[in-house]
């Protein structure tokens, strides 16, 4: 298990966490119950499973409901 | 592509402004239709590919957002051939997507402030000895790390070497630089003004003391309430729904316009963003004010408060006791001072180190057998000497004889608010030290704003002796104050409080406490930054500065009816709307979209009071 730590673009429409969190349910290996997603700092933080899945392919479902990645740190 | 499109938004509905501009001033001045139309038909697809695309990718993750209901809008007013429209609709809602970004941005400023404090890079001892500048995420637990004057320390450690003053303001609010040398503690986000720092790295990140306030404040922002929960769950429907009205509207009607129309009112906005955005920026007013408010529950309780419960030590008086007044009983005094130090010198108490203090310089005997009795005070063996230390009960139970001359001592005392330290030798009495911890400078004018914001009660709770206790409470205008508590019978005080029907939010120091700070549905800590005030409360005044308490309770007052305002506005505005379709003749989409957007912009101004509200004096 590993834990991501991803800075957003500023988020600003109240449906864009939404989009978000409908993205990274439907992937495989994110453990779901640490999933966080913060509006107003723009944040996710989430548990993966590094086995099942990458911090690319997490980022890449974000950028697929049209959100750009800034930053992200995993540990 | 779509990333071309979507990062050019802005642009775009510049671009289309101007469009719709011209279109109108060429159909004014000349009459020349075609090129109206034709101006429009390109604005309009122009504006509608950035919220299509969004719609789309909305769509494909199953959510119904306002894209969708947009951009079905847009083809329906193209499908019945109203350009204008359509064009006018991607332009309100781009426009006003920019200006929300403004906006809120806005409110969030005070939140940025805090986390541009945090440091960013760090320089580490390599393999080799030198010296090299890393990214702070990369600083692991245990390494070496230099820091410069100037430079900000970039995680929570030891001092190897090296000697410098440090200010701490960012963490304790106290900016009088800290001179910090070998095997001191430093924190991350603190600045080293002078000299240069080794030191090795205990916390990193987010285990940092300063990582943790930023996570906290963070956190209490996208807290929700259970009211916001339930407008949240009510939007995940809402868009859907209101997709169905419109469809069936059509079916039944047939009337293009009408449907159009029932879309783009059918937006939710003003009510999903109206209650965060107080909460944004009550808690970033806070923020920048030294007042960590963990949440919009805690606003909503703090805002209905009408006890509040003060612990003494620490938190109306300043906290550190000084000996005031001394008298002697009997002979042998030098060897019960003696006596007295040897006993205190081993205990950790507030009052002990007053008592080290008073004594100076002395001989230390070993102390043996010693027995803390809780509420009371210390009983050991020293110099084959039974020696008690502690209060007027601790005497009584270990059966000291308080002549009349002594009563009138303790009296006198308690008048001037001391607390009092008695020790006795072999059952005789030997010394009484009065001890004075004075009140905070202006802690009684603060309390008259609490009052005048609308706490009924001011209570006190103090392990003290009760008649030093009154003493202070006549003096700060309390409605009550109780003296020989316990921690744990502050805490049972407190439950039934809440017991009988009362909010209540109680102030401590936050180490102590903790059972206090827990029980009460507010805990106030006045910590320095401290973890355990920062975990188990929910308000921390950072710089344990107890001026801001009035502010914070202000503040959270005003929070809590701007987010009332906001909720009135965005379902005012629904109502309005919904009212205006049925009845009104002059409704269209535009007019709809401009009442939408328009909506959106005022609560987020009307939230962005909160990041100036100052508590009037």
């Amino acid at each position: 298990m590993k834990s991501a730590n991803i800075q957003l673009e500023t988020l600003v429409c109240p449906s864009c966490t939404q989009k978000i969190e409908a993205a990274l349910k439907n992937i495989e290996g994110i453990d779901q119950d640490s999933l966080k997603l913060s509006f107003s700092s723009s944040k996710v933080k989430l548990d993966f499973d590094d086995n099942t899945t990458s911090i690319e392919a997490i980022e890449k479902a974000i950028n697929r409901v049209g959100f750009e990645v800034i930053k992200s740190r995993v540990k | 592509m779509q990333r071309v499109i979507l990062r050019n938004k802005n642009k775009i509905a510049l671009v289309i402004g101007i469009l719709i501009a011209t279109a109108f001033i060429v159909k004014w001045s000349t009459g020349f239709m075609l090129f109206f139309e034709w101006t429009l038909i390109t604005a309009s697809i122009l504006g509608v590919l950035p919220i299509a695309i969004q719609a789309f990718q909305a769509l494909r993750v199953k959510v119904v957002s306002i894209d969708v209901l947009v951009t079905m809008a847009v083809a329906g007013a193209f499908a019945i051939r109203n350009f204008e429209e359509s064009a006018i609709v991607t332009f309100l809602f781009l426009f006003g997507a920019y200006l929300e970004q403004r906006t809120l941005n806005k409110t969030r400023s005070a939140i940025r402030a805090l986390t541009e404090m945090a440091p960013e890079t760090a320089w580490k001892k390599m393999d080799d000895g030198d010296f090299k500048e890393i990214d702070v995420d990369d600083v692991d637990i245990g390494d070496v790390l230099l820091v410069k004057t100037g430079a900000k320390i970039p995680v929570d450690g030891t001092v190897l070497s090296g000697e410098g003053s440090v200010n701490e303001a960012s963490i304790t609010g106290e900016s009088l630089p800290v001179l910090k040398d070998m095997s001191a503690l430093v924190y991350a986000g603190t600045i080293l003004e002078n000299g240069t720092l080794q030191i090795a790295a205990d916390r990193i990140g987010e285990d940092t003391t300063f990582g943790k306030i930023i996570e906290l404040v963070e956190e209490a922002q996208d807290s929700k309430s259970e009211a916001e929960r339930f407008i949240d769950r009510f939007a995940k429907y809402y868009t859907p729904v209101v997709l169905l009205i419109a469809l069936l509207v059509f079916a039944f009607t047939r009337d293009m316009e009408l449907a159009v129309t029932i879309l783009v009112l059918g937006c939710p906005g003003a009510l999903v963003i109206g209650v965060p955005v107080s909460n944004v920026a009550g808690i970033g007013n806070g923020a920048s004010h030294g007042i960590l408010l963990k949440g919009s529950e805690v606003i909503s309780d703090f805002s209905r408060l009408d006890q509040m419960i003060f612990d003494k030590t620490g938190t109306l008086t300043i906290g550190n006791p000084a000996v005031a007044d001394t008298r002697y009983y009997g002979e042998n005094i030098e060897n019960a001072l003696c006596y007295l130090a040897s006993i205190e010198r081993e205990s950790d108490h507030p009052l002990a180190k007053a008592v080290l203090e008073e004594i100076g310089q002395t001989d230390f005997y070993p102390v043996s057998d010693t027995n803390v009795i809780r509420g009371g005070g210390i009983v050991a063996q020293v110099d084959g000497h039974r020696v008690a230390v502690g209060n007027v009960a601790l005497m009584e139970q270990e059966a000291v004889v308080l002549s009349e001359a002594v009563r009138g001592d303790l009296h006198q005392f308690e008048e001037k608010g001391y607390s009092l330290v008695l020790t006795a030798v072999d059952g005789e009495l030997s010394i009484l030290m009065g001890i004075r911890d004075p009140i905070r400078p202006g802690v009684k004018e603060d309390l008259e704003r609490i009052k005048r914001l609308g706490v009924k009660e001011l209570v006190m709770l103090s392990g003290d002796n009760q008649g030093t206790v009154d003493v202070i409470a006549r003096e700060l205008g309390l409605s009550k104050a109780h003296g020989h508590m316990l921690p744990e019978d502050k805490s049972a005080y407190v439950k039934e409080q809440i017991g009988k029907g009362a909010t209540v939010a109680f102030v401590g120091d936050g180490v102590n406490d903790s059972p206090s700070l827990a029980t009460a549905q507010i805990g106030i800590a006045m910590g320095s930054g401290t973890e355990v005030a920062i975990e188990t409360s929910n308000v921390v005044l950072m710089h344990s500065d107890f001026s801001r308490l009035p502010h914070a309770l202000g503040l959270v007052k005003a929070t809590s009816r701007n987010m009332i305002q906001n909720i009135v506005i965005a379902i005012g505005v629904v109502i309005a709307l919904l009212a205006s379709v049925l009845f009104g003749e002059w409704m269209n989409m535009s007019i709809g979209m401009l009442v939408h957007e328009g909506s959106i912009l005022v609560v987020i101004l009307n939230g962005m009071r909160l990041l100036r509200y100052r508590l009037k004096s």
